[in-house]
């Protein structure tokens, strides 16, 4: 049984009128209990727990401080292109925007990839958009295999992939997948993504399972806040998560909480999330998840980051930026949207010392996949 | 104290500490000096073995204290094995703690990998610490490839929740021929008091001093019940009974 047959057994009306039916003493129980339950899920995600925001909060620092300590992981993402064939309405690389496109030569990438280095990263995020004709597995993997003496952790945050591309990819040495499902509305993802390969709902939803199969180690889930309504949205990411931790047991799975920002094309988002509900996310996702990296990155504001750092993260972004060659090169071409925390990876490590966290730029090593290491 | 002894080495503590999930540097130093351990361990994922400058290894002085490196991340044999040959590759001294931990939730180890990669290692002259779950039947096991300790778990990984894995800890320490090392779960020096109580070598404690208030002094606190737990060890702790027995024999009169 796929997720797909899961998912497809909610009418997400009714998981809705589930969830806002929670009452008060649904919440205290879901906070008195070790273990959620799916139905303790509901209720941390019902109107009912936004009057019980604080000791949700201390209970989620409690875990996580538990399961990881004071430490967070730091990332950076290389846009590696821009050019889309995809209409996701919400998305500045939407292929009807008319906006300059680039694709990186391995050059290019390698400039952009010492950049980071330098910076001290040692995990490194591979993003793109969807154009089989420019971007395709193999350039993928030649940038991976470019960059990876650099790096002792390569994700990739791409086009979903069949089993075979992304076994080529670990056998390139990538690790990590980050693939966000944007909605689970399956009414919703058809009107905001008429066009494109990306229009294939099931095909992207079961796209971390096959990323499990092909034996990739890290696995980031998410939805794209704004779109859906975040209450359902957020159960169905629970339950994804839940679930891939279960069947695809060897991959650790991260789920982050990307809220819409600013992107050419002037989306206005129908669903906005506030910052009191956010909280309410991440903290009931640290409930139900005790061992799951929590992803927070550079798309919300520095006060925000912050404050959310003792909430239940544990990965952070830090000095991105999502225009190809930006690093490199200021003037590059594009953003897929504009982030809202630019302080440099220096300033944000500086920030984490001063809240008590340890900034932790390496927690992986090549070697695990590298065949060749240590004969 | 007396001496705690592996592979022929000699140690004055028994209290191995680890090194992830502080908040700093200066924390895990406060740590390792309130607990007076002489054997820290050290994720090999964690630091760029090959660079002397790294950020953790400049932090442990290596005079003073033995850095065992550990292969936690490795998911089967093949990666821990060349976890392990890198380490030594770039200087390290032969010591491994082997953790061969599929599951990334609970980082419970894997037995059959782990007993495989013993196996390898142990060959390559690398003195073998391996991480295990309490299971006496894979501690003889590794005892005949020829690791140097076994280190069973108390409870899993990062719980606090201490010895729950008591029964069969009792017998893997009953039946071993070399230092049986509690590791993981030990929360409370009073956890680790029981280990020792119970006749463990020594013990692995980590996540207790990482998210104490004070890792400094909840050092000392942990070493203090080392300590106690070993020499009530050593003093012999008076066995359980269910009914009373008076410290006078009732039929002693019969001697009379």
């Amino acid at each position: 049984m796929s997720f797909l047959d899961v998912i497809n057994q909610y009418d997400p009306q009714q998981l809705l009128a589930e969830i806002e039916a929670k009452r008060a003493a649904d919440v205290e129980h879901a906070l008195a209990v070790d273990k959620l339950s799916l139905e303790d899920f509901k209720a941390l995600l019902a109107p009912a727990a936004e009057a019980y925001l604080e000791p949700l909060a201390a209970k989620a620092h409690q875990i996580t401080r538990q399961r990881f300590g004071k430490t967070i992981l730091l990332y950076a993402p290389i846009y590696l292109s821009n050019k889309c064939t995809n209409g996701c309405l919400y998305c500045g690389f939407n292929a009807t925007n008319k906006v300059s496109r680039r694709t990186l030569t391995f050059d290019e990438i390698e400039r952009e990839a010492r950049v980071l280095h330098e910076q001290g990263f040692r995990h490194i995020l591979l993003v793109t958009g969807e154009a089989p004709q420019s971007v395709d597995n193999d350039y993928i993997a030649a940038a991976a295999q470019r960059i990876k003496n650099l790096f002792s952790s390569i994700s990739i945050e791409v086009y979903p992939m069949e089993i075979a591309g992304y076994q080529q990819m670990v056998a390139t040495g990538v690790d990590g997948l980050t693939i966000y499902q944007e909605t689970y509305d399956r009414e919703l993802y058809a009107e905001l993504h008429p066009f494109g390969k990306k229009r294939d709902y099931d095909f992207r939803l079961l796209t971390p399972e096959r990323g499990g199969a092909a034996g990739l180690r890290r696995i980031g889930i998410g939805f794209l806040q704004g779109l859906g309504n975040f209450r359902t949205e957020a159960f169905f990411t629970g339950l994804h998560a839940g679930y891939l931790a279960k069947h695809y047991w060897r991959s650790l799975i991260s789920i982050s909480f990307p809220r819409m920002r600013p992107a050419e094309g002037s989306y206005t988002p129908p669903n906005p999330v506030s910052d009191k509900n956010l909280v309410q996310l991440i903290c009931s996702m640290r409930l139900l998840m005790h061992d799951s990296g929590l992803v927070m990155s550079t798309r919300e504001s520095a006060a925000l980051r912050d404050n959310l750092l003792p909430l239940g993260i544990t990965q952070m972004s830090a000095g991105s930026c999502t225009a190809p060659g930006g690093y490199s090169d200021k003037e590059a071409s594009t953003e897929q949207f504009a982030i809202d925390d630019d302080r440099t990876p220096a300033e944000i490590s500086a920030m984490l010392r001063r809240h008590g966290y340890d900034p932790i730029w390496k927690d992986w090593d090549g070697a695990f996949l590298d065949k060749s290491a240590g004969r | 104290m007396d001496k705690l002894v592996i592979a022929g080495r000699e140690f004055s503590s028994r209290l191995m500490v680890g090194t992830g999930k502080f908040s700093s540097h200066a924390a895990m130093v406060a740590a390792l000096e309130g607990a007076g351990t002489e054997i820290v361990t050290v994720a090999l994922r964690r630091v760029d073995i090959d660079n002397p400058a790294d950020d953790m290894l400049t932090h442990i002085d290596r005079n003073r204290y033995l850095l065992l490196p550990n292969t936690s991340g490795a998911r089967d044999a093949d990666e821990a094995v060349r976890l392990a040959r890198l380490a030594r590759a770039a200087g390290c001294e032969p010591w491994i703690k082997l953790e061969v931990t599929p599951d990334p939730y609970y980082l419970l180890p894997d037995p059959i990998e782990t007993l495989k990669a013993a196996e390898i290692l142990v060959k390559e002259g690398f003195n073998v610490l391996p991480y295990i779950n309490a299971d006496p039947v894979l501690a003889k096991r590794l005892q005949e490839v020829g690791t140097v300790t076994v280190m069973p778990l108390g409870a899993p990984i990062g719980t606090n929740k201490g010895v729950r894995t008591r029964e069969q800890i009792a017998i893997i320490i009953e039946q071993a021929i070399v230092p049986v090392v509690v590791d993981a779960g030990l929360g409370a020096p009073s956890h680790a008091a029981e280990a020792m109580e119970m006749g463990a070598a020594a013990v692995l404690v980590n996540t207790a001093f990482a998210v104490a208030r004070d890792p400094g002094a909840m050092g000392v606190a942990f070493k203090k019940g080392v300590e106690a737990g070993r020499e009530a060890f050593l003093a012999g702790i008076g066995e359980q009974r269910d009914r009373a027995e008076a410290s006078s024999p009732l039929t002693g009169f019969l001697h009379d």
